[in-house]
């Protein structure tokens, strides 16, 4: 079980955070679904200080600073080997980030709003933008256009949350429905959801969506069908947007909560498994590491990375494996 | 000088005999020394010098060839003979005797290199070498010297014709195996202790090197064992202390180490170089104690260790078993390229590294072989195939099991269902109630209309002049013949809506025949601008409503049209009429009119042709968390071009023109968004004939939204509503949608039957007529031209709309009293201008009677939407006339294909934009706007509908359905 078994390891960060209102800074881990080197594993953290930082994992160090947003950063992205970041901010646009010099690649504009949230694509040849504008914007950073290949107006409501695949792009919006874009068969799905989507994931297989929602409800929809596998409660979800996220099997499903507590439920079971203190204020965000047993969460400007204890990680594996045979 | 064997016969000599000794040969006198001279060949006379230094002198008392010295080289050249160029050979240095046969270059008679055998061996040399080493004479291989052959043996030349080269070995190609200890292998390969020296090189070639699959090798070639005969006294491996180690080393031993071939020797034949291992000096060796000399006592004891022995047989060649090849250099400066990125940003940015792993490359799966039978035709979606046909073939093929059946289950059971399925699964009664107009026909009628039955429905366009009675029964006699298929269902639909039209027209003429309607003078809304013949006869008809007339309708239409033609005529007045009441122009002095663009864009608007289902029956269905097919749509979109290509992927719609949602363009506000107006107040009235209504829109544009003004109420009646809006909408097609608004307005002369008339003629019911075969008949009318108003739209005029809405006794209100007459037995049409009072007057009849001028002026003003051109409405949303609502999704589908049949925009159509534009207008009001309704229905409903409702709604409890309906789910969800 893993219960019980995560201990912190504290970063606290030069920079102060202040408390958004209504949106959270986010982070993530830098370089999402692949390589990360086995000893290099770096996150990548967004503020209101109007900068995005990186910092090494595994010592705990700030490696740089890359300012240049006018705003609070609201989400940011790595791509996949690591030579290039992407941020939004409240300043309306999207920032094309040099890991190692720092220097701004591109900036683009053109969202009418705050963005919400941004993803690489797979090969980091477009970036994607949700704004509360209700427009997904896709960038290509292969051009030097500062048009956007395409905007997704399908929304009716502010984007909250993207997330890319390899030929899908699944966005959350304020109106309460998760849109998948399926690239490849030119369908876009709408699933209705009925509250204001707060944060979607696509589980690791790929068969199934992870929705987090305002009515303090995480759901797992099967992906083909829009049927709902699962559904997670007790945690509390009510006017931020917070994350949620599987963990990097697909065995957990974790989800941020206001209460101060990381809520890590069974995804096959339902059943609440852990309830993680992490501190009195709201969890704002939170993100897992793609192929370790570590956790990544801030509050109030403190970003706090959560391992498994080692002897017990063996044993939580071998466990959760077996209860989904 | 080695034959020491004394057996005559086969021995060697070398040297010369000495003269054998005769016995009686007096001695000789011994020559004096200075008579024992040597003279060469020439005379001269020879010093012995030494053997060590060559034996004699050469040349000139060891100078020169001659007393004078060398002979100098004369370069001649004049003009008759030019010196040639002149190129000092080795031999214009040298004495005769060097080309001697004892020189050093003796000139005689040898196989050339023609002839010799192939190059030199190298490794046969090596084995030599190293035999030299250990045989008795050191550094001399007598035997092999003596027996080598002069050419290739017969096996070599053989070899070589079957491809054998030089150096390799003999045997099958192999691959390359990993050899990781190749380097040790072959230093250990000979006992020696030295330490591996050229591992660290060949290392290096290891990490660069590249390898194709299917590259195989000779093998090497097996170094001859050599078979050195064991003759001293030492145990196995055992090495004395060796006399010419002792004296290697140190500063003055230099020339001494020429001799020392051993380990050099050996070392050097290996390529291992002894930089740094220089021994100090001094005498070392097993067992042999450390001398003075000595700094260190490394080697005192020789301490053998395993690691220099091979464990297993025949284990890692040495080298790098690339015996030739070499590989290209591109292949292995890649990976060393990368490493260097790394670092170089390292560097910029201390503690990071680039991701070292690519991404991975995807698996592409082949696309799989086809049957040779197979068929290259998918449908897309099951209703495609409906769309392909006509309306009247895709009808028939609903209504027909045979069809349908083999797609229902797939598409999820029990929401196509049909209206009388479902009531037979809620174990209500049939409705009661007129069925159809059929039923308000006279007895004599309805047998006219069976003779004209097969002329109308062969009627397509052409222009008939039946007499208005004619024309209805044809229209009907059509629809008997339509809907002869059809199922027992919609006999009920057809019978609560059928009076609805006709309810409608009442309500048309109590409006404008009311004292405020005789009030206003300026007509200011004209619907039907672009065609001013059909504005021409709306005016008339509004002209006449005002008067009273019963009959307004009927007089205004053209009877020079078809039937067809008259029926939609019919009915879009009536909605027409009853949309712009004359009640609500009293604000359109409020707001001037905006100014309007000529362009025909200005009047359209892009809509998205696909829209979403409700909202509400979503959101029932997320409370019920029956997520899935309810609460998921699935739209065509296009990506861009260039988004597939980054994204590696085929674009899915190469030829399409555009990007994101199929749009489709709309007049901005055409008349048909408000001719829905009759919907919600049905439904808000009583949810039970939700599965009769008229089916809702499939999709909704997003400013269509806040949903319907009905849905709430139904909401509120929780899980029995609930259920039955969830089945709506995936039976959205399933409800005649027709219904409620193509009945054939009513005919005054007309007498309604009764209700037990209504029952005998359930087999007529059947018989209404679909709105397909309507259009199928009647489509390219002039009717296409006819509905389209020439307002554009303005926000004012929005706004008036919403305030005309809100006004009291507006549409809702209306079609809420419609309804509750929809629920009454078929009043009697003649009866109904007796319960308005206000009917003073008929006017003449005669499409030319022109309506006050004021009116139109106002009625202008109010409505400023227009009417969609028919091609736009169509194109939106095209067969809503099917019958039976199943017919809805494919509608979408096929709406090109039906282009002729434009005129075709039709009830639904109309309901559809009315309410879109009312839920724009309301967007934020919606509660209250519904609330309004929902009152109004309560008051109203109160009589008609609540006895369906009893009906419907009541007839089956709450419990029940709520337990049919999990049950479904459950199945669903499993």
């Amino acid at each position: 079980r893993v219960s019980g078994v995560f201990h912190p390891l504290i970063f606290s960060r030069p920079t102060s955070f202040s408390l958004p209102v209504s949106f959270s800074p986010t982070l993530s881990l830098s370089p999402p679904p692949l390589s990360f080197s086995a000893d290099g594993n770096y996150l990548l953290s967004c503020g209101s200080d109007k900068s995005l930082k990186l910092w090494s994992v595994s010592r705990g160090t700030l490696l740089k600073t890359y300012s240049g947003h006018g705003y609070e950063v609201l989400d940011a992205d790595g791509s996949y080997d690591n030579s290039q970041l992407c941020s939004c901010s409240s300043d309306k646009t999207v920032i094309l980030w040099d890991v190692a010099t720092g220097q701004v690649t591109r900036k683009l504009r053109g969202h009418a709003g705050k963005v919400n949230c941004v993803q690489f694509n797979e090969e980091a040849t477009v970036i994607l933008s949700g704004s509360i504008d209700g427009t997904v914007r896709c960038w290509d950073t292969r051009s030097r256009k500062f048009d956007p290949i395409q905007i997704l107006d399908e929304a009716q409501d502010g984007v909250s949350s993207l997330k890319v695949s390899e030929h899908e792009l699944l966005t959350g919006s304020v109106d309460g429905r998760v849109r998948r874009y399926d690239l490849r068969m030119g369908q876009l799905h709408v699933d209705f959801i009925n509250s204001p989507i707060t944060c979607v994931c696509f589980s690791a297989d790929g068969q199934c969506t992870l929705t987090s929602s305002l009515d303090s409800t995480v759901r797992l929809l099967d992906k083909s069908t829009g049927e709902m596998l699962g559904e997670y409660t007790g945690h509390k979800m009510k006017g931020y947007k917070l994350d949620c996220c599987l963990s990097s099997k697909d065995t957990h499903v974790l989800s941020c909560s206001e209460d101060g507590h990381v809520y890590c439920w069974d995804l096959v079971e339902g059943s609440l498994m852990l309830k993680l203190p992490v501190g009195k204020a709201v969890v704002q965000s939170l993100s897992f590491h793609p192929s370790e047993t570590r956790l990544l969460t801030a509050m109030e400007g403190r970003v706090q990375v959560w391992g498994a204890e080692p002897e017990e990680t063996e044993e939580d594996v071998v466990v959760v494996q077996q209860e989904k045979a | 000088m080695a034959s020491d064997s004394d057996s005559d016969g086969d021995f060697v000599t070398f040297g010369t005999p000495l003269e054998p000794l005769e016995e009686d040969e007096p001695l000789r006198k011994p020559v004096p020394l200075h008579e024992q001279t040597v003279k060469d060949e020439k005379g001269r006379y020879q010093r012995f010098h030494g053997a060590f230094t060559g034996g004699f002198s050469a040349g000139y008392f060891n100078t020169v060839g001659t007393k004078e010295g060398w002979t100098p080289a004369t370069f001649v050249s004049s003009r008759q003979q030019k010196a040639g160029r002149q190129n000092a050979r080795p031999e214009d240095f040298m004495d005769e005797e060097d080309l001697g046969d004892h020189g050093i270059a003796p000139r005689q008679i040898t196989t050339t290199a023609d002839f010799a055998s192939g190059r030199k061996d190298v490794i046969r040399d090596k084995a030599r070498a190293i035999t030299s080493l250990s045989a008795p004479i050191p550094g001399d291989t007598v035997l092999e010297d003596l027996v080598a052959p002069a050419r290739s043996s017969m096996g070599v030349e053989l070899l070589r014709k079957m491809g054998w080269k030089d150096g390799q070995g003999v045997g099958p190609r192999v691959k390359r195996r990993l050899c990781k200890q190749r380097a040790d292998s072959a230093t250990r390969a000979f006992g020696s202790a030295s330490p591996p020296n050229g591992s660290s090189e060949s290392q290096d070639e290891e990490d660069g090197e590249f390898l194709p699959e299917n590259l195989t090798f000779a093998p090497k070639d097996v170094t001859p064992i050599d078979f050195t005969p064991k003759v001293d006294l030492h145990g196995l491996g055992y090495r004395g202390l060796n006399p010419l180690a002792a004296l290697r080393g140190g500063p003055g031993a230099g020339h001494i180490n020429l001799f020392t071939m051993d380990s050099d020797r050996t070392n050097s034949l290996f390529g291992e170089d002894r930089k740094g291992q220089r021994r100090r000096g001094g005498v070392a060796g097993q067992g042999f104690g450390v001398g003075a000399m000595e700094d260190d006592d490394e080697d005192i004891y020789h301490r053998d260790i395993m690691s220099n022995y091979d464990t297993v047989l025949g284990g890692e060649e040495p080298g790098d078993g690339l015996y030739g090849w070499t590989a290209p250099q591109q292949y292995n400066r890649t990976k060393k390229d990368h490493s260097k990125d790394a670092a170089y940003l390292g560097k910029i940015l201390e503690g990071f590294t680039l991701a070292s792993d690519k991404l991975e490359t995807k698996t592409i799966f082949p696309p799989p072989n086809l049957p040779r039978d197979f068929r290259p035709v998918h449908y897309f979606r099951p209703v495609v195939d409906l769309s392909s046909v006509s309306p009247m073939v895709a009808q028939a093929l609903q209504t027909s099991r045979g069809h349908m059946a083999q797609e229902a289950p797939s598409k999820g059971g029990r929401h196509q269902l049909d209206s009388a399925q479902r009531r037979e699964l809620l174990g209500e009664a049939t409705l009661q109630g007129p069925s159809s107009v059929f039923d308000l026909l006279k007895v004599e009628d309805r047998e006219r209309l069976s003779g004209l039955r097969r002329p109308s429905s062969d009627t397509s366009s052409g222009p008939r002049q039946p007499t208005p009675g004619e024309a209805r029964a044809a229209v009907v006699a059509a629809g008997v013949a339509a809907a002869a298929a059809r199922a027992s269902a919609q006999k009920a639909l057809s019978s609560r809506f059928a009076p609805h039209a006709e309810q409608q027209q009442q309500e048309a003429l109590s409006v404008w025949s009311g004292p405020t309607a005789q009030a206003q003078t300026g007509q200011t809304f004209k619907p039907f601008e672009r065609t001013p013949h059909k504005q021409a006869r709306y005016d008339l008809y509004i002209d006449q409503l005002k008067q009273g007339d019963r009959d307004a309708l009927e007089l205004s239409l053209d009877p020079t049209m078809t039937e067809w033609e008259r029926g939609r005529e019919r009915d879009e007045f009536v909605r027409a009429a009853l949309l712009y009441k004359p009640s609500s122009s009293s604000l359109s002095c409020r707001f001037t009119r905006g100014k309007q663009d000529d362009g025909v864009e200005a009047d359209t608007v892009e809509v998205t042709r696909d829209q979403e289902n409700d909202v509400d029956d979503k959101q029932a269905a997320v409370k019920m968390k029956m997520f899935g097919k309810l609460t998921r749509d699935t739209f065509e979109w296009h990506p861009d071009n260039l988004l597939c290509k980054r994204f590696n992927i085929p674009d899915p719609y190469p030829g399409s023109g555009f990007v994101g949602m199929p749009k489709v363009k709309r007049d901005k506000f055409s008349v048909f968004n408000f001719l829905t107006v009759s919907e919600s107040p049905t439904a808000s009235a009583s949810p039970a004939p939700q599965g009769v209504k008229p089916s809702e829109p499939g999709k909704r544009s997003r400013w269509d939204v806040s949903g319907q003004a009905g849905d709430k109420e139904r909401k509120e009646k929780d899980p029995v509503s609930e259920f039955l809006s969830v089945a709506r909408i995936e039976a959205s097609g399933s409800g005649p949608e027709a219904s409620t608004t193509d009945g054939p307005t009513t005919d005054p002369t007309v007498e309604p039957d009764t209700e037990q008339k209504d029952e005998e003629e359930e087999e007529e019911e059947e018989s209404r007529p679909s709105m397909d075969l309507f259009k199928a008949i009647f489509a390219s009318s002039s009717d296409e031209k006819s509905s389209s108003s020439s307002e554009g739209e303005s926000e004012e005029e929005e706004e008036k709309e919403e305030g005309v809405r809100s006004r009291a006794g507006t549409g809702p209100q209306i079609s809420n009293q419609l309804n509750v007459n929809t629920t009454q037995p078929a009043p009697p049409v003649s009866a109904i201008p007796s319960q308005h009072p206000d009917v003073v007057f008929k006017t003449p009849s005669g499409p030319a009677a022109a309506p006050p001028p004021r009116d139109q002026e106002m009625e202008e003003e109010e409505f400023g939407p227009r009417l969609p051109p028919p091609s736009s409405t169509l194109t939106e949303r095209r067969p809503s006339l099917t019958p039976s609502a199943k017919d809805d999704k494919h509608k979408k589908k096929c709406k090109e294909k039906h282009k002729a049949k434009k005129h075709g925009k039709n009830k639904k159509d109309k309901k559809q934009k009315k309410k879109h534009k009312r839920h724009k207008h309301k967007g934020k009001q919606k509660k209250s706007s519904r609330k309004e309704e929902s009152s109004d229905s309560s008051s109203e409903g109160s009589d008609g509908n609540s006895q369906e409702d009893g009906e419907e709604g009541g007839g089956v409890s709450t419990e029940e359905l709520l337990r049919r309906l999990k049950g479904i789910r459950g199945k669903k969800l499993q």
